[in-house]
């Protein structure tokens, strides 16, 4: 995934999106207040430190780590990065100690510190495709595999390779400004693969050597 | 020591023999607190932990730096008595029981908040059945679980001709209670060595465990790359805090029980005197290894570690910063380092005072690291909760609960080896001296 910074308008239609996709449950207000909102993916806005009036937008999603912190420190395995590089969660297996969001260094790990809730009218709108996760679980963005599972059987039903267009997460799919771009980065025709050559092309805490698979695009003035 | 060949040690027995109205009033008081922290706890199962204080970036609290407290704590005993018992101090007679019970029970403690702190203790199981080994959790398993098995047996081998003094003494359920457990204790010669042989295998086996117990719980932190929490020192950071807070739990310990139970003519000032040095010198060590530690973060003034450093020593956390150090140093040593007030008082006020310190160390250690994420997250507090404060108070009701019955059933005092002590110490240590000095060595060696 590639995050041009200089696109991104801070609008929020990402988070929201993802919201939907992914049945993240809506956290009360004054739950938000103590720090416990759940959001996938979110946009940090901070002031530049030498040209304070200029207002940044980071959009900040789980990095999908070749070297993931996160994932060895699990003592039951409920956590890994899987066949396709994703760095998956798995629900059912995990006990809730919380260690894997502590040691990773983007804190972007997500714990449910009560049982899921929905306004009525939006229960009927739950992502058939994603499972609702219980109370006392850890939580993160899986650049919605459950896409990826659906794509890959639909081309194999249909007897052809997967292609870019065939998936895509809920995020990348609705940024108005297209800041948001996802393919394959092994793929040195892609998109994306293209777009890390650019000199703009930086991954987060580079000097931890986790081997971010979200790489962004530095803003210009 | 005294003249009298045979003493019938009898205020040893005597917790054991009488129950008066004041324990069963303690332990009223004591149950209901733990009553209360069990409600408390249900309630945290039943609604999840958005009871607690805790929140995203501040995923651990409370209940972790309990655990690191309690695991510091289980130190005192198996650890200490062990040392004591291989160097051959003979002082050691009449504490090494109270210090190795500490550590069986407060052990329970330790790994009991872990489950407090889960979001799915009903999984707990899982931790054995796909544990992975990547986790330095799963070493903590391993080493704590380790470490109760060896202590327990290491509680359990000296304690076996005091059932069978017992079991000579009483009647009725308990005479059936004491004869099982005393394994058919008849104090013959070849059983007395077999037991010594065992006691001493295990004092041998219990260090090393010990220490592992300690440097994988340091690791926990250690292992990730958070900001003061990956650093090397912490192995040995945290056995020499463990052993600190943990010599600090037996005097405590020691004073509450010879004033209940009037053990004045066993536990002397001169007791408190030796584990006041020891404390001392396990001050002057757990101050060298927070100045370095701090000293070093602070020169390299790295951005993400300085950030945490600043909000330890001058910013969120420095009421807790300063206290602890006030509570692990300035307090212990200032009263420590004289003769004068090297008393049982004295001891006791600095013995509490490290433990209120440690506590704070570990709170220190565990929250601010958390409270500062690398990215710009807005920063929030983390306040512990009513949850989080009775669940912890019910542990320590608890532990004190638990220790005071086992006081009720068991001497707390290990009776033979105090008369073995008096029957034959004198003798051996005089020829023991006797080969340190020049001159033939004599034959007469144990």
């Amino acid at each position: 995934m590639v995050i041009d910074l200089d696109r991104c308008t801070g609008c929020q239609a990402c988070v929201i999106a993802c919201k939907q996709e992914n049945n993240v449950p809506v956290i009360p207000p004054e739950e938000a207040e103590k720090r416990r909102t759940i959001a996938w993916i979110n946009i940090i806005q901070f002031r530049e430190e030498n040209s304070p009036s200029k207002m940044r937008f980071l959009p900040i999603l789980c990095q999908h780590c070749d070297r993931p912190p996160c994932t060895p420190v699990c003592p039951v395995g409920a956590t890994y990065k899987n066949k396709e590089g994703l760095v998956a969660q798995v629900y059912p297996r995990c006990i809730g100690c919380r260690y894997c969001a502590n040691a990773c260094p983007y804190t972007i790990k997500f714990f449910n510190w009560y049982p899921p809730q929905w306004p009525k009218q939006m229960m009927s709108m739950l992502n058939p495709d994603v499972s609702v996760r219980p109370k006392g679980v850890v939580e993160k963005c899986t650049f919605c595999h459950h896409r990826l599972m659906k794509a890959k059987e639909k081309t194999k039903t249909e007897k052809r390779e997967l292609s870019p267009e065939d998936y895509m997460p809920a995020c990348a799919q609705t940024c108005p400004t297209s800041a948001i771009v996802f393919g394959d980065l092994d793929d040195p025709y892609s998109e994306v693969a293209k777009l890390t050559e650019d000199t703009r092309a930086f991954t987060l805490m580079e000097d931890l050597g986790t081997k971010p698979k979200v790489i962004y695009l530095r803003a210009g003035d | 020591m005294q003249k009298e060949p045979v003493h019938s040690d009898q205020a040893l027995f005597k917790p054991i023999l009488f129950t008066g109205k004041k324990f069963y009033l303690t332990a009223g008081i004591l149950s209901a607190v733990v009553i209360w922290a069990a409600f408390i706890w249900i309630w945290q199962l039943w609604h999840g932990l958005g009871v607690t204080g805790l929140n995203r970036s501040v995923f651990w609290g409370v209940y972790i730096t309990n655990f690191v407290f309690f695991i510091g704590v289980s130190h005192a005993g198996t650890l200490i008595s062990a040392i004591l018992r291989l160097s051959r101090a003979e002082w050691r007679r009449s504490i090494t029981r109270m210090a190795e019970v500490i550590t069986v029970l407060v052990l329970f403690f330790g790994v009991g908040n872990v489950i407090i702190d889960m979001g799915r203790p009903d999984r707990l199981l899982s931790v054995i059945k796909h544990g992975h080994f990547t986790s330095p959790l799963l070493w903590d398993v391993c080493s704590i679980s380790t470490y109760l098995t060896a202590s327990t047996i290491y509680l359990f081998l000296p304690l076996i001709p005091d059932i069978a003094l017992l079991r000579d003494r009483m009647s009725g359920w308990r005479k059936k209670f004491y004869t099982i457990l005393s394994l058919n204790w008849q104090g013959t010669e070849a059983q007395v060595n077999r037991l010594q042989k065992a006691i001493g295998i295990m004092a041998v086996a219990v260090i090393p465990i010990a220490v592992s117990v300690h440097t994988v719980v340091s690791y926990v932190f250690a292992m990730t790359v958070q900001p003061m929490w990956h650093s090397a020192i912490f192995g040995p950071y945290f056995v020499a805090g463990a052993i600190f807070s943990g010599i600090a739990a037996i005097i405590t310990g020691m004073v509450i029980i010879r004033k209940v139970y009037h053990l004045e003519d066993y536990l002397k000032p001169i007791h408190f005197n030796n584990l006041g040095i020891l404390l001392l010198v396990m001050t002057l060590l757990w101050f060298y290894f927070t100045f370095g530690e701090y000293l070093t973060t602070w020169y390299g003034h790295e951005p993400r570690e300085i950030s945490v450093w600043q909000s330890k020593v001058f910013g969120r956390y420095a009421s807790l910063f300063w206290g602890m150090f006030v509570f692990c140093f300035v307090i212990p040593f200032s009263l420590l380092c004289r003769k004068k007030t090297r008393t049982i008082a004295g001891t006791l006020v600095a013995s509490i005072s490290v433990n209120i310190g440690m506590w704070l160390e570990r709170i220190t250690i565990v929250v601010p690291s958390l409270s500062n994420p690398r990215l710009p997250y807005p920063r929030g507090i983390y306040n512990p909760t009513l949850v989080e404060f009775s669940i912890t108070a019910g542990c320590f009701a608890l532990f004190i609960l638990l220790y005071m019955v086992f006081t009720k059933f068991f001497p707390i005092v290990s009776i033979w080896e105090i008369q073995e002590g008096r029957e034959k110490a004198l003798k051996e240590t005089a020829a023991r001296i006797r080969t340190y000095l020049p001159g033939p060595t004599t034959t007469e060696t144990e």
